[in-house]
């Protein structure tokens, strides 16, 4: 049958689909690295097509759940759908095939769960779910396949703990299926495979490269900046390269840079030709409209940011511009494979950096990519929050007991290493909130029958609590950019008049933006500048501004991303070794030689730092090139350090490539081993955690998946904030009266590797230690003036909250003394 | 964070029809300013010092406001108690007030003052043994345990302030009152600032929540205007000090 249907299609089966069904048909699972357009999806489940055309022709025959796909987007669900109904209708296999997604609707949950599919397409949240209803094992029980797609943009991510969990469990219950990954390519495919399979060895099927992608870092013509990231000196030579192709996809690193892109490219847009956006803020229907437009080759270029990373094939896309630098190699070789779906055929990326330091990691990235060096995400250990919802949810679903349960973890991956003391820990953390001081045993959440030694759930109660909680994905909370109007707002040919009320709905933003929105500031978003009223209920109100002005609030300080270490050891490479610097424009060149005249030009394992004086301040500046979050985390620690040695730091910026502090004081005498010394990672850290905003949101998020703390459901605020609490209370109290307690150990292991880049910052200072090349400067350097031009300049903890207090404050005080009377005796009405 | 909704129809605030009433004064402490005439000073931590009197006041403690919300399934962590007993002692050996009010919601359900761990009441037992204390009753403890010691009052006139837990609709000159837990923010380069905040137009005040768990309200919410129709002064509970904020920098929320 499937010989037949490929034989009218003048199709055969590639090396690697057979491979993958013969595999399969010996009952093994298989780990299948592919590039894009090699017909992964096909291989997957060519093995259970197979299979379940030797049952689906027996008449009323009781479906059952054969194969359980799952896709870390949810439209890639309803895109593999439509990929597997056409060919199995042509074959006239008669199966049932489905997606479960959380926008199902709950009749049709129900009767899958009575009476499953076939072939179930669904995410990991919905397969946590399934795994913690009643009866679960039974409706896995006669599954014979499990499908993982985009398997590498999951497995080390706290989504692919859960779903290693939720694997482990359909081990135990249906232990003779097979897993089938399907990932991009990878830098180690093997810890993949160890993810995927972990008693299983020689699982990886590697597909044959298709042709090598062609690369070009842009040599603008234009003078590179100095700093920033917009790209705007580059952007005429980006929309004739747009007009010279047929379809471009245009990467950027940020939904602002999206946005200036966007807005740059139709200043300059005289063709009119279809550009258009799409990033994660913007409204769902307005990307639904640009996804289906370039579905059907309508645009001629999309600007977007890694919303589009993953996702649907779109076979006309001649062209990949990755505005700004890309941060890492694999992140890059993904991006190129979204040009041209047909492998044969070489993918045409250009590289546009924004400044100069930009141009040095494109230039080390177009090199890893022509070496296929790919730099690996490192390998985490679980998360202790992930595993305590996957125990509530098996609470949920049916008793277990205890013992059992630790050896079905203990097989995974990520929980390999989890010693048996803290698997209790998190158990108590499920059933009281696992605290030293016994107060809430009676509260149990999860009980532990006397008789059989198993834990269940206490109740039915405590079990919706649990199913309303699920996932990883912690959403920032957003608020609804609308035009407001009425009041003394007019927009669009509206009348002024009338009380202020919400128009036309923008997208979405994150809260925390706003609520450092003055009412009057300007910002960008969704390709235009606006000005910010006022709030409104979750609506922030805004009216359009003056197109022409810069906006006043920047909505990011550099890339999203940090830079790799994989490529910031390329890039030190570059810099070090004069003899690779021919390659770089000229420009480029020349700023690297006045650097070596006029300071330094360290060796790769060094660390250089420069001090010099500069309008009345004093700097100190390093670069050691690993990233802007491990960057931020030493700028911290420094400034604290700086502090204690009476430099009196005024504030810091740190960028992917270096950091610049400035204080009252001359820098020139400090005793740098002493300053970048590792030791500063243990009381100047514990304490900065202390009162970090960033600590303090991991540890929400930790607290969330954990399940100690509900999500906010919408709706749910409206009653009042007083009733509610803040995470950032909860933190402060048990940081202060159980520094140990198990969630804030899982909340700095999320730290270390997450928003504060501990493990990375850890990493630099051994490497530098002892190999510090100081050079006191009588003025700046060449390197030092990109850091003087960052925009994102970091005020020193807190500092900026206390000028604005300040600044209110005093004001008024100042007020006072200028002449108003002393208090009359009763206040005036 | 959500809440309700300012009313668009007007300015959350008009302009003062008359100067600027209560002027806040720098003290080693914290802010003082005159209130219906008395001398009051707002601590960083949330209290009020009427040290003419030598009343310290305090307000929604919300006690045992984790045990409560882990009786419904969320396990907070068990020391929001004695994190707010440990700050209301540090106040009292600082101050050693003849008299310490308790202004209502001491506790944030009936039972939980019955179901204090040992520690914690020893530790309150031993704070009220310390001075005269006075119980305000609250919505959310309209009656104290008798095993706590200490008088129970609806109000109590102090001097020209009147102190009841929930403040009056209507004017009231004087009044010191808690319940409404009121927060302000502000906003200024790209950042802001959320705390909880005395709010004042020196004639009557709503203290902040002294409790360690307790949310907060806007001032901008309509909740307040009644309360103050005329000019409305802050005082931000923030970065471990007290500062005063004009009406005209206040925001209101999302």
């Amino acid at each position: 049958m499937f010989a037949g249907w490929f034989a009218a299609r003048g199709w055969t089966l590639r090396e690697h689909q057979k491979q993958l069904l013969a595999r399969a048909m010996a009952g093994r699972s298989s780990l299948l690295i592919a590039p894009t357009g090699a017909g992964k999806t096909l291989a997957g489940f060519l093995p259970s097509l197979v299979e379940l055309a030797e049952i689906a022709p027996r008449p009323q025959r009781a479906h059952k759940l054969h194969t359980l796909y799952i896709s870390p987007l949810k439209a890639l669900a309803g895109d593999v759908l439509r990929n597997l109904t056409t060919p199995c209708a042509e074959m006239g296999l008669q199966l049932r095939i489905e997606t479960r997604t959380g926008d199902t609707p709950p009749s049709k949950r129900q009767r899958q769960r009575a009476n499953p599919p076939d072939i179930l397409l669904t995410t990991p949240e919905q397969l946590c779910l399934l795994i913690a209803s009643a009866h679960a094992h039974v409706f896995f029980a006669d599954l014979r396949a499990v499908i993982i797609d985009e398997i590498h943009a999951l497995a080390a991510t706290k989504r692919g703990d859960l779903t290693a969990l939720a694997l482990a469990r359909l081990q135990t219950w249906a232990p003779t299926h097979r897993r089938i990954g399907l990932s991009a390519t990878v830098a180690d495919p093997a810890a993949l495979a160890d993810w995927l399979a972990p008693t299983q060895n020689d699982i990886v099927v590697t597909a044959p490269g298709g042709a090598e992608p062609i690369v070009d870092v842009l040599d603008s013509g234009e003078r590179i900046p100095w700093a920033g990231h917009t790209g705007r000196h580059a952007m005429g030579e980006v929309y004739e390269a747009i007009k010279a192709h047929k379809t471009t996809l245009v990467f950027v690193n940020t939904r602002a840079q999206a946005e200036l892109t966007f807005q740059e490219l139709w200043r300059l847009n005289e063709d009119t030709l279809p550009i258009a956006l799409h990033h994660g803020s913007l409204d769902v229907a307005q990307r639904k409209r640009v996804e289906s437009a370039m579905g059907v080759g309508a645009l001629r270029a999309v600007v977007c940011t890694s919303t589009l990373d993953l996702g649907i094939d779109w076979g006309d896309v001649d062209l990949v511009i990755q505005m700004g630098a890309p941060k890492g190699s694999a992140r890059l070789m993904q991006r190129i494979g979204r040009a041209n779906h047909r492998w044969d055929e070489a993918s045409r990326a250009l590289l546009v950096p924004t400044n100069r330091f930009e141009v040095l990691e494109c230039r080390a990235a177009k090199d890893a990519v022509g070496e296929g060096a790919l730099d690996g995400s490192p390998a985490r250990a679980g998360g202790l929050d992930c595993l305590a919802q996957h125990i509530m949810g098996v609470a949920c679903s049916e008793p277990f007991d205890a013992e059992l349960l630790w050896r079905e973890i203990s097989a995974t991956q990520p929980y390999r290493d989890l010693d048996h003391l803290t698997f209790e820990r998190v158990i108590d953390l499920v059933a009281t909130g696992g605290y030293a001081l016994r107060a809430y045993d009676r509260y149990r959440r999860i009980v532990k029958d006397l008789k059989t030694g198993l834990w269940r759930a206490r109740d039915g109660r405590a079990a919706q609590q649990h199913r309303m909680n699920v996932g990883a994905i912690i959403e920032e909370p957003m608020l609804t950019v609308r035009y407001g109007y009425g009041g003394s707002e007019a927009v669009k040919g509206k009348s002024g008049k009338g009380p202020l009320r919400p128009g036309r709905k923008l997208g979405q933003i994150e809260e925390y933006f706003i609520e450092g929105l003055a009412p009057g500031d300007t910002f960008l978003f969704a390709g235009q500048i606006l000005r910010f009223i006022s709030l409104v209920e979750t609506d922030a109100l805004v009216a359009p501004a003056p197109q022409t002005q810069a906006p006043k609030i920047p909505s990011y300080a550099g890339g999203k991303f940090p830079l790799s270490t994989f490529l910031a050891d390329r890039v030190r490479q570059i810099i070090s070794n004069p003899e690779k610097w021919p390659a770089l424009p000229v420009q480029v060149r020349e700023w690297l030689a006045l650097q070596k005249r006029a300071s330094a030009i360290a060796k790769p394992n060094q660390l250089l730092v420069e001090t010099f004086p500069r309008a009345g301040k004093y700097y100190l500046v390093c670069y050691p090139f690993d990233g802007r979050l491990a960057h931020q985390t030493l700028g911290m620690l420094l400034t604290r350090r700086l502090e204690r040695a009476g430099k009196k730091p005024m504030g810091f910026v740190a960028s992917d490539y270096a950091i610049s502090v400035w204080g009252l004081e001359p820098m020139g005498d400090l005793d740098l081993g002493d300053l970048f010394h590792p030791d500063m990672l243990g009381d100047d850290l514990e304490s900065w955690l202390a009162e970090s905003a960033l600590m303090k949101r991991t540890f929400r998020a930790c607290a969330i998946i954990a399940g100690l703390i509900e999500r906010r459901s919408p709706g749910a605020e409206k009653s009042g904030r007083q009733v509610t609490f803040s995470t950032d209370l909860i933190y402060d109290v048990l940081r202060s009266h159980e520094p140990d307690h198990v969630l804030l150990q899982a909340a700095r292991a999320d730290a270390a590797g997450g928003l504060l880049d501990i493990s990375r910052l850890s990493d630099l200072l051994a490497r530098i230690k002892g190999r510090i090349v100081h050079k006191d400067l009588a003025v700046i350097s060449p390197f030092a003036v990109p850091l003087m031009l960052e925009v994102g300049r970091e005020p020193i903890f807190g500092a900026a909250e206390e000028a604005i207090l300040r600044e209110a404050g005093e004001g008024m005080i100042a007020e006072a003394r200028a002449g108003h009377q002393p208090l009359p005796d009763s206040a005036p009405a | 964070m959500m809440l309700s909704r300012p009313n668009p129809r007007k300015r959350p605030f008009a302009a003062p029809a008359t100067p600027a009433a209560p002027i806040w004064s720098r003290t080693a402490m914290g802010l003082s300013f005159s209130l219906n005439g008395a001398v009051a000073e707002a601590l960083p931590e949330g209290a009020l010092w009427l040290k003419d009197f030598g009343v310290l006041i305090l307000s929604d403690l919300h006690l045992e406001k984790g045990a409560s919300y882990a009786r419904r399934g969320q396990m907070l962590p068990p020391y929001d108690t004695r994190a707010t007993l440990d700050r209301l002692a540090q106040v009292m050996a600082q101050l050693t007030p003849a008299i310490v009010v308790s202004l209502g919601d001491s506790f944030h359900e009936r039972r939980s003052a019955e179901q204090l761990d040992p520690a914690d009441l020893a530790q309150l037992q031993a704070l009220i043994a310390m001075t005269d204390w006075v119980w305000i009753l609250g919505n959310h403890d309209p009656a104290i345990p008798e095993h706590l010691a200490g008088a129970r009052a609806d109000a109590m006139p102090v001097g020209p302030l009147v102190l009841r837990h929930e403040p009056e609709a209507a004017p009231a000159p004087g009044e010191v009152a808690g319940h409404l837990h009121p927060c302000a923010k502000i906003a200024g380069h790209g950042r802001g600032v959320r705390a909880r905040c005395f709010v004042t137009d020196g004639s009557r005040l709503v203290m902040p929540a002294f409790g360690a768990f307790t949310g907060g309200l806007n001032i901008c919410d309509s909740a307040f205007a009644p309360l103050f129709p005329g000019r409305m002064e802050a005082a931000l509970l923030a970065q471990g000090g007290i500062h005063p904020v004009g009406q005209d920098r206040l925001i209101s929320d999302a």
